[in-house]
């Protein structure tokens, strides 16, 4: 079931590959229009995406904004740099927590894949410490809904190796 | 930041490439600082001084055999940070799999607009 991959590469890269059961029109659709971006880009449960501007045009401006009833809010700003539809989107994008992290530079390219689309998003990083603090702080955000799943697997896995 | 938490210092460990690299001999078996310092190039201190980073960060541990201090990979450092990494794969799953529901929708309207064209 688990269908995606994230992987690093070299210092500075992350990786991340998945194949999706629509055309690449569609799946280039749900990444750049406002009205579809809100209905899934929010991360564990419970956050909402109030804001959402998308600008899909060479130079033009992206902002999200999530907010969730007990944890706040905070933002990611960004710009287009070039998109080719229905093929390729290159961005770069911050987040604000609330200090601006330094930029992620955000190539994903569809390609029609057995009736589908297989994505790859590679995530360019300044550096070494960069990529670690944003893989750390990404993972706090994912922290409060995988809680739960974490115990769960644990519990699945000490069952299963009998280890303490 | 005030404090740094153990998985802070543990990514902040990883992102230097020689200690990585000691990671990587590390997870082929235990060795002695000498034995580490060999394949890198580096003097002992040098080397002693990595090996402290990643003992900070709970990532290595040694034991006392004579005058040797073998290192070895701490399991425990070591799966917390699989498990943040298994977090990320899982908020980034989340968000694909509502993808694919949004993306069924989106399907469903375009085959329904279809069959509601006029003949």
């Amino acid at each position: 079931m688990s269908k995606l991959i994230l992987k690093t590469e070299g210092d500075t890269h992350v990786i991340v590959t998945r194949h999706f059961a629509a055309p690449p029109e569609a799946v280039y659709r749900a990444h750049t229009e406002p009205e579809l971006v809100q209905k899934w880009m929010l991360g564990p449960e419970g956050w909402t995406m109030p804001v959402c501007i998308n600008e899909a045009k060479p130079g033009g401006k992206i902002r999200y904004e999530w907010a969730h009833p007990q944890r706040g809010s905070f933002y990611l700003t960004g710009e287009f740099l070039a998109l080719e539809p229905y093929s390729r989107i290159v961005h770069v994008e911050r987040m604000h927590l609330p200090d601006p992290t330094p930029d992620n530079h955000v190539e994903t390219r569809f390609v029609p894949e057995n009736n589908g689309t297989f994505m790859t998003m590679r995530m360019i990083l300044p550096d070494a410490q960069t990529r670690a603090a944003m893989l750390a702080s990404n993972m706090e955000h994912g922290m409060e809904a995988s809680y739960v799943r974490l115990e769960d697997r644990l519990k699945s896995g000490l069952a299963r190796t009998g280890a303490a | 930041m005030s404090e740094l938490l153990p998985l802070d210092l543990a990514f902040a460990a990883v992102a230097d490439p020689t200690r990585r690299a000691i990671l990587a001999r590390l997870a082929r078996g235990e060795a002695t600082v000498m034995e580490l310092a060999e394949p890198f190039d580096m003097t002992q201190p040098a080397v002693s001084q990595h090996l402290r980073v990643l003992e900070d960060a709970g990532l290595v541990v040694s034991r006392i055999e004579g005058a040797k201090r073998p290192r070895r990979l701490a399991k425990a450092g070591i799966d917390a940070m699989d498990q943040w990494l298994a977090m990320l794969r899982k908020a980034l799953e989340k968000n694909y799999d509502r993808l694919d529901e949004v993306l069924a929708t989106m399907g469903r309207n375009t085959e329904q607009k279809r069959k509601g064209e006029p003949q």
